[in-house]
């Protein structure tokens, strides 16, 4: 499809680094999936939907920059909804977002709230007020915060507080945040033996996004993260390239940086 | 019943089957290309591999439209000297895999042949059509096709195969161009020069602002190029663009094409080379006929 013309309809500056963009189009897509956003003459980025009409933002580059900076009025291109979303198994759940990794669990946490089920949400971020949505978490379950400097909540990683949980007693752990939290939690949920109780969405460099052009595929499986993904069992990337590597725009394998850094 | 032997010989390598998937889908690492040989494909061709690092266009950089897919990449790779671990990985695959290779003149091809060793062909990106200074920009001069295939040629301990760019006058000048240079094969058709423009803005719609178009709309071309090639060379034409079924490939191969090379349709299913070989065997059981039976049947039905 050629992208449809989205026009900002609000914007929330939720953290002093993540804005939300409200627009005037209402995607029905599954909680997980993302669609491309076209910052026009610029580049074309992946974002997850926070809200039926909403993308949640991090300024981390130059198009995500331009979006920050974004004014009601302001128009993008938007493709999707593509690719596979998270999908809701059992009664009892964890979800486990790190910094904007909260944007595609916001419309799960909603879901589940929807149908009843019992849910924690751990909510984590290097301080206290880059904490996403919060608030929107706690109106669905109980909602436990962590930050890396102590401002609020826990005084250390996700993973550390992860760790105080009684893991065996959830259905189902849906994870979204930087890829070493990510493997941080993958590796505590393996050492307990539930990783296949587990939903990791990921994120890789897309070019086409859409299945064909192979340049999101993960070692070994040569998965698409765009089509096959982003969310993957947690079983499935035991012996992937999480946490190890992922590839630049020209395909170069590029290993990953030290945990600290990535949270 | 036994299964019709779908088991070719092209350019001195054994195929399992005549479904090939096409340069550039799929193709960035080694483990991708094994998951499309582990799904059916008689072959696989890489990314194409340059001499440095390339990021490519910016995106968009792909997109689907009614009729096909618009796509400028901009030939992004790690260059040869980073995908020789791709291409060893590639391998465990089990079928046999073709370097796809540009550079902008000679020198460059010989250069990234004799640094990817180990690759089953080079398959020679003469025709990518939105790459300045590569692909079509070098591919629609004969003279230059001729001296690039046969420095490739000297390069390479494998056969080499030419693809070939439809953006031409004349198709078969070029083809003829190849096949004078050494060309073991031609491969026809890249994609067909398009644009998309945003009418809400006025932009262009891909990064590049233009691209190649590929799917069902360039499938017609790519019969026809492939139709005229049989007709004026002796080396293998190996037929691409816009298949997505087995009724395609019949197509293709009644044109003259002996094998066939498959890209966008992976889009609509990962399966497809399992799906188009099973349809081929298929038909050729069902009609008491053999691949060699059906490749040129058009040819010989009028008259060569």
């Amino acid at each position: 499809m050629k992208p449809r013309n989205a026009i900002i309809t609000e914007v929330i500056h939720e953290t002093p680094t993540i804005t939300t963009l409200k627009m005037d189009l209402k995607l029905e897509a599954l909680p997980g999936q993302f669609v491309m956003v076209w910052v026009r003459g610029l580049d074309e980025v992946p974002m997850a939907l926070s809200h039926p009409d909403a993308i949640t933002v991090q300024r981390v580059g130059e198009a995500t920059n331009v979006l920050s900076g974004m004014q009601v009025g302001d128009s993008i291109g938007i493709r999707g909804p593509f690719g596979n979303g998270f999908e809701l198994e059992g009664t009892r759940i964890m979800l486990i977002a790190g910094g904007v990794g909260g944007a595609p669990l916001l419309p799960l946490a909603r879901l589940a709230y929807a149908k009843g089920l019992d849910m924690t949400t751990i909510v984590g971020a290097r301080t206290g007020d880059e904490l996403l949505f919060e608030q929107q978490f706690s109106q669905c379950g109980r909602v436990s915060v962590a930050t890396d400097d102590g401002s609020k909540g826990y005084h250390g990683f996700v993973t550390e507080l992860v760790n105080q949980f009684d893991l065996e007693s959830f259905d189902q752990l849906y994870v979204c945040g930087p890829e070493l939290m990510m493997k941080g939690v993958l590796d505590i949920l393996q050492a307990q033996a539930i990783e296949a109780r587990s939903q990791f969405s990921l994120h890789r460099y897309f070019k086409c996004g859409i299945g064909v052009c192979g340049a999101c595929t993960i070692d070994p499986s040569g998965q698409r993260v765009c089509k096959d993904g982003p969310v993957f069992k947690g079983d499935m990337l035991i012996y992937s390239e999480l946490g190890k590597y992922h590839r630049d725009a020209t395909g170069k394998k590029i290993v990953q940086e030290r945990f600290e850094d990535s949270l | 019943m036994a299964r019709t032997d779908l088991s070719i010989e092209l350019t001195g390598l054994a195929l399992e089957n005549p479904a090939i998937l096409a340069a550039g889908v799929l193709g960035t690492t080694g483990s991708s290309l094994k998951r499309i040989a582990d799904s059916g494909a008689g072959a696989v061709v890489t990314k194409s591999i340059g001499i440095e690092p390339k990021p490519g266009h910016p995106n968009p950089t792909m997109f689907k439209l009614g009729c096909g897919f618009l796509n400028a990449m901009g030939l992004p790779n790690p260059s040869y000297k980073e995908f020789r671990g791709e291409l060893i990985t590639a391998r465990e695959g089990g079928v046999p895999v073709i370097a796809s290779v540009f550079g902008a003149h000679p020198d460059e091809f010989s250069q990234i042949i004799t640094g990817l060793d180990g690759a089953d062909a080079y398959e020679l990106n003469v025709s990518c059509p939105h790459a300045s200074g590569y692909g079509a920009a070098v591919g629609t001069d004969p003279v230059l096709v001729t001296e690039i295939t046969k420095a490739a040629k000297q390069a390479a301990n494998a056969p080499v195969w030419v693809k070939l760019t439809p953006n031409v006058t004349d198709i078969v000048e070029i083809g003829e161009a190849a096949q004078k240079g050494g060309a073991d094969a031609v491969v026809a058709i890249n994609t067909v020069r398009g644009m998309a423009i945003d009418i809400h803005s006025g932009y262009p719609i891909l990064g590049n602002r233009f691209g190649g178009l590929s799917g069902a709309a360039i499938h017609p071309v790519a019969v026809k190029c492939v139709y005229d090639l049989y007709q004026a060379l002796d080396i293998p034409v190996i037929g691409v663009g816009g298949i997505a079924n087995y009724q395609d490939v019949v197509e293709m191969m009644m044109a003259g094409a002996c094998a066939v090379q498959i890209g966008s349709a992976v889009y609509d299913s990962i399966n497809i080379f399992n799906e188009v070989t099973a349809g081929l065997a298929r038909y050729l059981a069902d009609n008491s006929m053999e691949l060699d039976d059906i490749i040129g049947m058009a040819h010989r039905k009028v008259g060569r």
